[in-house]
């Protein structure tokens, strides 16, 4: 219950040096607000994702810091200028220790 | 032939009367007598729900309740609730919130509160010299007010971003970029919910 699901990351294969690309983002995740309360008015507790950040080539180029109001299952885009060829790390941390993580390459020509 | 047809099996209300001459009084036609205004005769009062000292009270409870209501519908087109405005002071200090240079998409009616698509861009160079630090989403009416904040550079290229993200009610939200030489600029959407995230 407490795991972070998959994550999934859409990233261009190539690009021209000098290239603005899109990045497209999602983990898996209940995402629970906290706000909302199960069938026998219990409140349902916060479980959600708090942290994401993205390494490209270990230098942060893109961090969120999440509240309750982002949906289930994070999605979120953001662009990156490409300048070499390397690893887009991809990091999201949720309020009760999970992690996950994704990896895509990016190839400049 | 739909005109012609006639109310009937019901009595013309004060009919009669306009065509004497006299126009229906308000007891013609409205029934006057109620809990209070029948007569003993006719039986005892029914036990009132509320003594008149209760009675004030609601009054008044009701007063306050229509005042904040007025309260509500008067207040200034950009709405800035008090929590909403702690955080914006927490986040940015004293700083000047400008209005421009943001463009905030966000659609106009959002039928579930759950998924609400936003776009943020922001008018900027992306160089060295002149670039977005960050963008921050807040919101006027959720249950708190920030919703989402992120971290830019010049390595981005471009200050285009977005996400998606939950909605109580109907209400205002509001984007704020941090430039890299602390200005602050910023654009507001209204959007209308129909179904609420917080269920």
């Amino acid at each position: 219950m407490s795991r972070i699901g998959p994550a999934r990351v859409r990233v261009p294969e190539q690009a021209k040096r000098g290239d603005i690309v899109e990045i497209r983002t999602m983990v898996e995740h209940p995402n629970e607000s906290g706000f909302r309360h199960d069938n026998m008015g219990r409140p349902i507790p916060r479980h959600i994702v708090t942290s994401f950040n993205c390494t490209y080539n270990g230098k942060e180029v893109f961090s969120a810091v999440l509240h309750p109001a982002v949906s289930t299952n994070p999605y979120m885009t953001f662009h990156l200028r490409a300048v070499e060829t390397g690893d887009l790390v991809f990091t999201w941390k949720d309020d009760q220790g999970g992690v996950t993580t994704a990896t895509q390459k990016l190839t400049v020509v | 032939m739909g005109s012609a047809i006639k109310p009937s099996g019901r009595r013309p209300v004060g009919r009669g009367l306009e065509e004497q001459g006299r126009g229906p009084r308000y007891e013609d036609r409205v029934t006057t007598e109620n809990a209070f205004t029948r007569p003993a005769a006719r039986g005892p009062r029914p036990p009132l729900a509320v003594s008149g000292i209760h009675d004030a009270g609601r009054r008044r409870a009701l007063g306050a309740l229509a005042a904040g209501v007025c309260l509500l519908i008067t207040r200034p087109a950009i709405a800035t609730p008090d929590e909403l405005v702690v955080a914006l002071r927490e986040t940015f200090g004293d700083r000047k919130i400008q209005p421009g240079r943001v463009r905030f998409e966000l659609p106009r009616l959002a039928e579930n509160g759950n998924i609400v698509p936003a776009l943020v861009s922001v008018d900027s160079p992306m160089t060295e010299q002149d670039y977005v630090r960050a963008i921050h989403i807040f919101s006027e009416k959720n249950p708190l007010p920030r919703i989402l904040e992120m971290r830019l550079g010049p390595h981005n290229g471009r200050a285009a971003v977005s996400a998606r993200i939950r909605m109580a009610t109907t209400q205002q939200v509001l984007a704020v970029a941090e430039m890299s030489d602390g200005t602050l600029w910023s654009a507001a959407v209204d959007i209308d919910v129909t179904v609420s995230s917080c269920t």
